[in-house]
């Protein structure tokens, strides 16, 4: 299983075991990582699980469509350049290594 | 597989769903329901399977029992509610580019200040209606100001939406029932989802302007969706928290030390209560699910209700615990058709119960609470509460 490591805004961090298929929203709150809010359950209508992307790594993931597009425009922490929405990503072999930035505020 | 005989319509169980709920899940994931000759789900795993695949249960066929397919609604079909793609993707994305989270935001203020005034009027009365002095009269205040409809009619919204969500159960009394109350309202619903009669900057308003390449008619249906399904979903939210407060102390107590968790709070009423109990989905193939073929062309219940308390899914589910992680819960559904409005929902929630538990130390029932029974929805009709 890829291993994908969440780092908080105050520095500590923890490093889990991703289940394909999952998305990266899921997989935090399966192994009760903080920082992720998902209110709205996965469905990208919250932009509660909002996270910085390792940026050598955003490539890996697949494009933004339109939904979190729009969505990023609405997180509570600024928006940068590598900010993806955790629950439009899913889990594949290659996301190994993964380190994602939680941002200070998801509400 | 197993045919349950239960009339998941009936008086009876619409009052007090819970035992069947149980029954339904343990009897299987996928169960026949003889009485309507309909499929059903009640699990948590499979709920939300088929709420996620909307290309194999669809909508457009209606979400309640009636099959649009073989019956003329009784009003024009929901661009969104009883669409699928892909024009229910156009219309879904014109939707939330008005409602996202940041436009939300921007109501908080006025949302809270509304509260404060509400919970100090009734503070002061110390007995009250939970229903209608509470639980109908935030969201019959601060929504309609926020879509921009007049100070005058908004009586009709409650009678409007009645007869929308018991639209959608069997043509048993209480469908009848909200017809011929509804009757009235029907015309003055859309007459104030058109532009002219909205105000402007509102979110009505908004719709009107970002929903341009739709026809003028379909603008008012989009606008129509706000009204039909941004009423009483959130006064049976309401009225269910305050019962579940007055039931259950303790987790007033737990709100009380902590007023900043009611929006948490509030997610878990939703998940408790499940305002909304069940929609109906279509099947647009032969599908497999729980082991069990459902046959193309066929009405699946999906008991979102009985989902919410899965202990398959949820650690002691039938406990109302304001401190547990209720996020993904289906109680605003879930996938393309996940309600647009839920952000706006749970703000309402967090700010009322915020100031309730600011300035409220116990909340007793002062007489028996009645049941709202209705084919869709889950509530209360009237809940005399002191308060101190
Ligand atoms: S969980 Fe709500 S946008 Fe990702």
């Amino acid at each position: 299983m890829p291993k994908v490591t969440y780092v908080q805004s105050d520095g500590t961090s923890r490093t889990v075991e991703a289940t394909v298929g999952r998305s990266l929203m899921q997989v935090a709150i399966d192994h009760g990582v903080d920082g992720i809010v998902a209110e709205c359950g996965g469905n990208a209508m919250c932009a509660t699980c909002h996270v910085y992307v390792d940026p050598a790594r955003l490539d890996d993931l697949g494009p933004l469509c339109s939904d979190e597009e729009e969505m990023l425009d609405c997180t509570a922490s600024p928006r940068a350049a590598t900010s993806r929405l955790s629950c439009q990503l899913p889990v594949t072999e290659d996301l190994d290594g993964l380190v994602l930035r939680l941002p200070e505020e998801q509400l | 597989m197993i045919t349950l005989d239960d009339d998941p319509f009936a008086d009876e169980v619409l009052a007090d769903p819970v035992p069947l709920h149980r029954r339904l899940r343990d009897a299987g994931p996928v169960v026949r329901l003889g009485r309507y000759d309909v499929w059903a789900m009640a699990r948590a795993e499979e709920v939300t399977q088929a709420l996620n695949d909307p290309a194999t249960f669809c909508s457009s066929a209606g979400v309640g029992l009636s099959d649009f397919r073989k019956e003329t609604p009784w009003r024009p079909p929901s661009l969104l509610l009883e669409a699928d793609a892909p024009e229910h993707d156009r219309a879904r994305h014109t939707v939330t580019s008005v409602l996202t989270p940041k436009v939300v935001k921007t109501y908080r203020d006025t949302f809270a200040r509304e509260a404060e005034k509400l919970v100090a009027a009734l503070v002061a009365r110390g007995e009250f209606d939970a229903v209608a002095d509470f639980a109908e009269a935030f969201p019959l205040k601060v929504f309609p100001d926020a879509v921009g409809l007049p100070a005058e009619g908004r009586e009709h919204l409650l009678p409007y939406g009645a007869m929308v969500f018991n639209g959608f159960g069997p043509r048993n009394h209480l469908f009848t029932e909200a017809m011929e109350r509804g009757a009235v309202a029907r015309e003055w619903i859309a007459e104030h989802c058109r532009a002219e009669n909205l105000a402007p900057g509102g979110l009505g308003a908004r719709i009107h302007e970002a929903a341009s390449e739709f026809t003028e008619e379909e603008r008012a249906l989009l606008v129509r969706s706000f009204l039909s399904a941004g009423v009483d979903t959130t006064v049976h939210a309401l009225g269910n928290a305050v019962l579940c407060f007055a039931l259950y102390p303790d987790q007033w107590a737990a709100l009380r030390e902590k007023p900043e968790s009611s929006r948490a709070a509030f997610e878990e009423v939703v998940r408790f209560t499940s305002p909304v109990q069940t929609f109906f989905r279509t099947t647009t193939r032969d599908v497999e699910i729980g082991g069990v073929r459902i046959p193309a062309g066929e009405k699946v219940l999906l008991f979102l209700a009985a989902a919410n308390r899965d202990p398959r899914r949820w650690p002691d589910a039938d406990t109302f615990d304001i401190t547990r992680r209720a996020a993904g819960h289906v109680g605003f559904g879930s996938g393309v058709h996940a309600c647009v409005g839920q952000m706006f929902a749970r703000l309402e929630g967090e700010v009322l119960l915020a100031e309730l538990a600011r300035r409220v130390t116990t909340i007793e029932l002062a007489g028996e609470p009645r049941p709202q029974l209705s084919n869709t929805l889950r509530g209360l009709a009237s809940l005399p509460v002191r308060v101190r």
